[in-house]
């Protein structure tokens, strides 16, 4: 509304009104010395803070606020020890592609470089921290590049971008300008594909006698679900969703896999080595997807869709490299198969294909994930698989890093996008709470589970009290095997058993601990207490700690070792499957 | 193997930074590197000469391309192009040496800027191999003190810049 723009106003005022135009109805942070004059602003504005425990989870949980949404997430932090406390979650979100964009608060102009009380050289430490970052110098230019901050941090490949205000520029007075336009002549985002590679693209997947389609983080930060769907149904081709995709095809699709890489599923691994056609979507060819990479999908062609020219070709060389927005470049491709199958008839390869996917169901039956139970003890397979039940591929889930993370990935199902929530490129530990507040500010109506170990539950603890003073009705849930199991699983295994530094002693009663914040909590070792002690949780009203006592030495399989093939995988205690076999 | 990348840069602060943040970020070494404005103010060309294996060499380029103030980053080893460089050479000799150095200058087409009774400075420019070589000359004639501006390049393709044209801001207010 140009009218409300008229009054004077001073900077604080102007940012906030800046965010309303984004369309920012909620964000992270934590106030501070220097941000004083935006949070008395704040006092009178429509937009909602949530003040967090600590800085870093204000950035966590704006990254899991857009992760469940795909709209930008916003974190605040005062000067100094403030914007310092960000950096991790900002380079979460760098690594992951999430939409953040970070306010913090500079010291005074006149005193920048000055060695002042609380300042950082917050520029200069995020620099590489973000997609990009700004230091703002004057009131006048505040406007546009909050606008351009916003712009670049979803627009592209999505990533953090990081705005430091002095002071004085939220104190300064002056007029709301509207932003005409944005013209950033060095920002190049690709969007469209090249028609030709499209086609060939096209060609080559109605040749292939083994496609298998390798679907990323892309696919989601592109809401380009619909159209992967469409390219599976169409080819009937076979799907891995990595990490960062699932819920991309949903879980109970006939064509779907499941994830591959170091705890992929058998199927998933084998497809990947035998494939002799790879249709990389938003997918960069992680190390931890890969293995050994010259081993990786070795008898396969290439297609790379990518919007980030530098991912395409940076670990794999494509035959086919499409840099492009994979929900365009999908639509034509999939418009490029009509024809080519209106010119050239059915795919010629029918029988081929078929016992392709065969193979692959049958590598599916004959390997499942393990989601078995124990008589006297609760297996960390049996609560993701009662989770799963509860949760129908329906709920948000949250991860933190560590074991727990893993074999939630492998056994809860989800049926759509932006449902799993997980630092999967930095796994930052204490990321799985905080995401999980993000999560449940966007999407009051869903069922947030917030699965951590118990160490990664302890990085993150302060923000019980964030939870539990915003009545957020999260369904906390501690795998707890009393150690950091996902490295006493590698001293297992690669380090002669020597258990160094894991065990974790002293947990707190989860009870009493939830009790001190004000809600429920119950801690449980038994098998059979797991189905109704999950069911009260989720029948609570409020928040809700559930601290599940799981077997302490159980490992997750299959397991590619660092560095190995991924056809390699070992998929138990001492029992290695190798390929072809 | 040595490379030389020209980058067409805005003049923002930080901008520098940014450029050689992608090549420190991987252990990178620079060699030399050069930043000056272009004739429009608001862009610097960036001359940078790295040590890169030779299997990322590709990817550097697209790193840096990436970035948001970087309007063009382009690898001059693999196209046509200049790379000169310019050199300050002190050289303290004594009388019995002075013509020979001179002569030295002229036939690397050198030129005197200060003469003196302990020596010369001369100022020579060329590609950077053939001021090594000036330089190893000079050396024999007695203690010699150097500054190298590092290279600058310039591309003898016409290739066509492509610029991100503009995007409308938001403008509506978000209902409440
Ligand atoms: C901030 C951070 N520090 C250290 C690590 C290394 N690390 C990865 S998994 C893990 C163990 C996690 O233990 P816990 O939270 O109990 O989860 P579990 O593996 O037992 O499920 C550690 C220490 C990390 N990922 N993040
Ligand atoms: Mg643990």
């Amino acid at each position: 509304m140009q009218t409300e723009t008229g009054k004077l106003m001073n900077g604080a005022e102007i940012l906030l009104e800046c965010m309303a135009r984004e369309g920012v109805d909620v964000f992270f942070g934590y106030p501070g010395g220097v941000t004083l004059p935006f949070y008395d602003a704040l006092y009178d504005s429509h937009i909602k803070h949530i003040l967090v425990r600590h800085e870093e989870n204000a950035a966590f949980a704006a990254g899991g606020y857009a992760r469940a949404t795909g709209k930008t997430g916003v974190c605040c932090a005062t000067s100094g020890p403030g914007a310092t406390n960000l950096v991790t979650g900002l380079v979460d979100a760098m690594m992951d592609s999430i939409p953040v964009v970070a306010i913090t608060g500079q010291v005074h102009s006149k005193l920048i470089g000055s060695d002042a009380f609380q300042e950082a050289d917050t520029f200069g430490i995020t620099r590489p921290a973000t997609k990009h970052n700004f230091m703002v110098k004057t009131l006048a230019e505040l406007p546009q590049i909050l606008h351009e901050a916003f712009y670049i941090a979803s627009s592209g490949r999505p990533g953090p971008v990081l705005v430091d205000i002095p002071k004085d520029v939220f104190q300064a007075r002056g007029h709301y300008v509207p932003v005409g336009a944005i013209h950033l002549p060095g920002y190049k985002v690709f969007t469209e594909g090249h028609a030709g590679q499209i086609k060939r693209a096209a060609e080559l997947i109605r040749e292939a006698e083994r496609p298998l389609v390798y679907a990323g983080g892309g696919i989601v930060a592109a809401g380009a679900s619909a159209e992967l769907r469409e390219l599976v149904d169409l080819a009937n081709l076979p799907a891995v969703t990595t990490l960062m995709a699932l819920g991309a095809l949903p879980a109970s699709h006939p064509n779907y896999i499941s994830m591959p890489g170091m705890h992929g599923s058998y199927a998933a691994n084998m497809a990947l080595t035998e494939c002799d056609l790879l249709i990389a979507l938003g997918t960069r060819f992680d190390d931890r997807v890969t293995g050994h990479l010259p081993s990786f999908a070795r008898h396969a062609r290439v297609i790379h869709v990518d919007i980030d020219p530098a991912e395409v070709g940076k670990n794999r060389t494509p035959d086919i490299p499409i840099v492009g927005d994979v929900k365009r470049v999908l639509q034509k491709m999939v418009k490029a198969l009509h024809e080519t199958e209106a010119e050239l008839g059915k795919t010629k390869n029918g029988p081929a294909r078929q016992a392709w996917l065969q193979k692959i169901n049958d590598w599916k039956t004959e390997f499942p994930y393990d989601r078995s139970r124990a008589e006297g003890e609760i297996k960390p397979q049996h609560l993701m698989d009662e989770i799963d039940r509860l949760s129908g591929g329906q709920a948000i889930v949250t991860a933190d890093v560590g074991q727990h993370q893993m074999w939630a990935a492998q056994l809860i199902r989800f049926n759509e996008p932006r449902l799993w929530v997980n630092s999967g490129g930095l796994g930052a530990m204490g990321f799985g709470l905080p995401s999980a507040i993000g999560a449940q500010m966007a999407r009051p109506d869903k069922l947030v589970f917030s699965i951590s170990g118990d160490g990664g539950f302890q990085m993150s603890l302060p923000e019980l009290s964030t939870i539990a003073s915003n009545q957020l009705p999260i369904k906390i849930i501690v795998m707890n095997n009393g150690v950091l199991g996902m490295v006493r699983q590698w001293q297992t295994l690669f380090y002669n058993n020597r258990l160094s530094s894991i065990q974790l002693d002293c947990f707190p009663d989860a009870e009493k601990l939830a009790a001190a914040y004000g809600f429920k909590g119950r801690t449980i070792d038994k098998p059979w207490q797991l189905a109704e002690a999950l069911e009260e949780a989720v029948r609570e009203p409020g928040p809700y700690l559930l601290n599940v006592k799981v077997t302490p030495d159980e490992n997750v399989y299959p397991m590619v070792p660092a560095g190995g093939a991924i056809n390699e995988m070992v998929m138990g205690p001492a029992k290695p499957v190798e390929a072809g076999a | 193997m040595l490379q030389t990348i020209s980058i067409l840069v805005e003049n923002k602060p930080g901008a520098l930074l940014r450029v050689t943040g992608v090549l420190s970020a991987r252990g990178y070494n620079i060699e030399s590197l050069t930043v000056a404005k272009t004739l429009d103010p608001q862009l610097s060309r960036m001359t940078i000469v790295v040590d890169v294996e030779d299997r990322i060499r590709t990817q550097v380029i697209k790193q840096i391309n990436k970035l948001i103030n970087v309007l063009q980053a382009t690898d001059m080893t693999e196209i046509p192009s200049v790379i000169r460089e310019l050199v300050l050479v002190r050289v303290r000799c004594g009388q019995e040496a002075r013509t020979a150095v001179l002569k030295e200058a002229e036939i690397f087409h050198s030129r005197v800027v200060d003469s003196s009774t302990d020596g010369f400075a001369i100022e020579a420019t060329g590609d950077p191999e053939k001021l090594d070589e000036f330089i190893e000359v000079m050396r024999t004639y007695g203690e010699i003190d150097v500054a190298r501006s590092g290279a600058i390049a310039m591309s003898l393709e016409t290739k066509k810049l492509r610029l991100q044209p503009p995007v409308a801001a938001p403008v509506a207010v978000q209902a409440t």
